[in-house]
């Protein structure tokens, strides 16, 4: 046998590989999909629609302008990072944080309330919005951990319960015309995340802060945490097995509530580095709770449950969110984005199964390959 | 006090209905996540022939061709479900809510299209069958009487003999206790999965048409279903997964979630002055309560979530 074809095998039998090319093949099957629903639509302007989705920002002929809105993009991407290392920590022990978009309002209700009502600086609110997202995601923990409570049903439970708590806690220090919150630039300048002049990098958008270069530096703290720390094995072997990790003597009741917490406070953490940039307001009569969580389940799985995959994923799923923005408005409409999205999420479902059926497809290729060379 | 019996009637009819698509698809081993997103799809099928059949269809056509629509959408939708879940193995968790962003965005761009075609000014998700709609009701005095009141009833009694004196129904339930053993007696697992997703599609597409017809005559598809599929899965908890207990349990959800939207007409309510936000949250919550004293001690269908592999020992 050659030895460029025993090469190619294991870069084939390579695990990473293969969670690589199964998002890849997602990411394409999920786009095939959304360019036949648009064909489907209108055929005329299916194809200028999937590129303007695909080409975002770039949708701006000067550079300046599509820098600008590539900072945008960026801080939508860092929350939605946070959003998805949120599900992913919970994930690696076992648990689905479905919740993650309830505790993503709740740290945006204890940002803006802190800023706004109690006029303190970037700091508190920040570590203001981790603690109280962590609280929720405390509660769901504990009751999973006591009280035998299916998380994702306590989660989404608890989802609508912040919502309509956030919204009378926001009802507090909103404008007087408006169901909106006080703009931080007017409300309370000292809460806006300090730009440390990135900013300038992409052509003065002020939205630009190091929020970004914490979400990316949170991601590899994860990976660190889960990967090579006593702890962080701790967690996933009671994710893996918790009668085996009881009786391993882990305390695996608390376990579940310290991931419950850490994962609430990642959320948290999204909404104070996206409200504090003063990129939005909240709006006090939302009836829905902000897509921000479950675009996090999306980007998770597509990044192969692996903090640093993420990075790109999210940026990938925010990219084609706010690409949904430029779609011809007199065919489509900006949901086609969503669409694609869950159906990529959709898709991470079959990862197993094609990790599988390669796995397989490989080893009969060997066997094939072996007999024939002893003939 | 009549306006609060009818709001409580009409939420229980939907609860029912779709908690009992869960059931019958958890009692067969695949937990359905995804209700939500299948009540929003069967609603969409719903809405879309009541908009299109003619004005002067009889009331009974009217009313049984806007159920088969529904149904029938809500079936295929839950065959997303139905296959990754059972022919691939996939997490069950993942899917569903995969399905529950599918659903409302799938729904979204569907109508908006359609709207747009009509007139390229409508650029809303809104679909309106005001007149299709009296089909449905009937006054009896000040009472509002729904069909769907009844249809849920019905469909609550027929689910208790198909899952307890029937063969289908003890065989279904065999597959989400012990589908090894099941399989071992010739029973056929993956049918009898594919079986339980399919009911669980119907019921839940219906229970998403009663959803958009309760009260009003038109809907915009933007808002979903409002988490109806979810309190629905804690009905169903609540309910222990018997037919009777969550027939029982929805009636209770359907009166709290009612008293949302009745409660300025009481004046002991109106003059405690608590906040309306509170009212919405009220079924969210005591949900939670509820949650909290059930499930110590759960009968889930002990193999419910795990994917039938017929290999594996």
């Amino acid at each position: 046998m050659s030895q460029d074809l025993r090469n190619k095998e294991s870069i084939l039998r390579n695990s990473g590989f293969q969670t690589i090319l199964a998002s890849l093949l997602c990411i394409v099957l999920g786009l095939l999909v959304g360019f036949i629903v648009l064909l489907v639509i209108n055929p005329l302007g299916a194809a200028g629609a999937i590129a303007a989705i695909l080409k975002n920002f770039l949708y701006y002929p000067s550079s300046a302008a599509a820098m600008k809105y590539f900072g945008t993009t960026l801080v939508n991407a860092s929350a939605l990072l946070m959003c998805s290392l949120s599900v992913l920590f919970a994930y690696k022990v076992g648990l689905f944080n479905i919740g993650a978009a309830g505790q993503y309002v709740v740290g945006a209700g204890a940002c803006l309330y802190c800023a706004l009502g109690l006029k303190l600086p970037w700091i508190v609110c920040l570590l203001a919005a981790v603690a109280a997202a962590a609280l929720a995601g405390g509660i769901s923990g504990a009751l999973k951990a006591y009280f035998n409570v299916n998380e994702v049903i306590s989660c989404i439970m608890l989802n609508w319960i912040s919502l309509y708590c956030v919204n009378m806690l926001l009802v507090n220090v909103k404008e007087q015309s408006t169901p909106y919150t006080t703009p931080l630039t007017s409300g309370n300048k000292g809460a806006l995340l300090p730009n440390m002049g990135l900013d300038k990098l992409f052509s003065n958008n002020e939205f630009v802060t190091i929020g970004l270069p914490l979400a990316v530096a949170m991601a590899i703290l994860v990976w660190v945490v889960l990967e090579k720390t006593k702890f962080g094995y701790e967690l996933k072997a009671t994710g893996l097995n918790k009668h085996a990790a009881k009786y391993c003597g882990m305390k695996e009741q608390r376990n579940v509530i310290l991931t419950m917490m850490i994962a609430g406070g990642l959320a948290g953490f999204a909404a104070g580095i996206y409200y504090l940039t003063g990129i939005e307001q909240w709006m006090v009569q939302q009836t829905s709770v902000p897509a921000m969580g479950f675009n996090g389940i999306a980007a998770a799985f597509l990044g192969g449950l692996n903090p640093i995959g993420t990075i790109f994923s999210s940026y990938f799923i925010q990219h084609i969110t706010s690409g949904g923005t430029y779609v011809d408005k007199s065919m489509y409409c900006s949901q086609i984005s969503d669409l694609i999205s869950a159906f990529i999420i959709y898709l991470c479902g079959f990862v197993l199964f094609f990790r599988l059926w390669l796995n397989r497809w490989l080893d009969k290729r060997d066997g094939k390959a072996k007999k024939g060379g002893n003939a | 006090m009549l306006l609060l019996i009818q709001y409580t009637l009409i939420f229980a009819s939907v609860l029912v209905l779709v908690a009992l698509g869960g059931c019958f698809s958890e009692h067969s081993g695949v937990i359905n996540i995804g209700l939500e997103g299948i009540m929003v799809m069967g609603a969409l099928g719903g809405a879309l022939m009541m908009k299109y059949l003619p004005a002067g269809t009889p009331a009974l056509v009217m009313i049984l061709l806007a159920i088969l629509a529904a149904v029938a959408v809500g079936m295929l939708f839950s065959l997303l479900l139905g296959v990754a879940a059972i022919r691939f193995s996939a997490d069950q968790t993942l899917v569903g809510t995969a399905l529950n962003l599918l659903g409302p965005a799938a729904a979204v761009v569907l109508v908006r299209a359609i709207n747009m075609a009509e007139s390229a000014d409508n650029v809303s998700s809104t679909v309106m069958y005001g007149q299709a709609k009296k089909a449905f009701l009937m006054n009896i005095g000040r009472f509002e009487f729904n069909w769907f009141m009844l249809i849920a009833l019905l469909v609550l009694i027929a689910s208790f003999i198909v899952l307890y004196k029937t063969r289908f129904g003890l065989r279904l339930m065999a597959c989400g206790e012990h589908p090894q053993a099941a399989d071992s007696v010739g029973i056929n697992v993956y049918k009898m999965r594919y079986a339980g997703v399919l009911i669980s599609g119907a019921l839940g597409g219906l229970g998403g048409l009663v959803y958009i017809t309760a009260g009003v005559s038109e809907w915009k598809f933007e808002n979903g279903v409002a988490g109806f599929g979810f309190l629905a899965l804690a009905v169903m908890i609540f309910g222990q997964w018997k037919p009777v207990n969550i027939g029982l349990a929805a009636l209770l959800f359907g009166l709290f979630r009612a008293l949302s939207n009745v409660y300025t007409g009481f004046p002991t309510l109106v003059a405690l002055k608590l906040p309306s936000s509170l009212y919405n949250m009220l079924p969210y919550i005591i949900s939670l309560v509820v949650l909290v004293f059930v499930s110590k001690k759960s009968r889930a269908p002990k193999a419910e979530g795990i994917p039938y592999d017929k290999g594996q020992r």
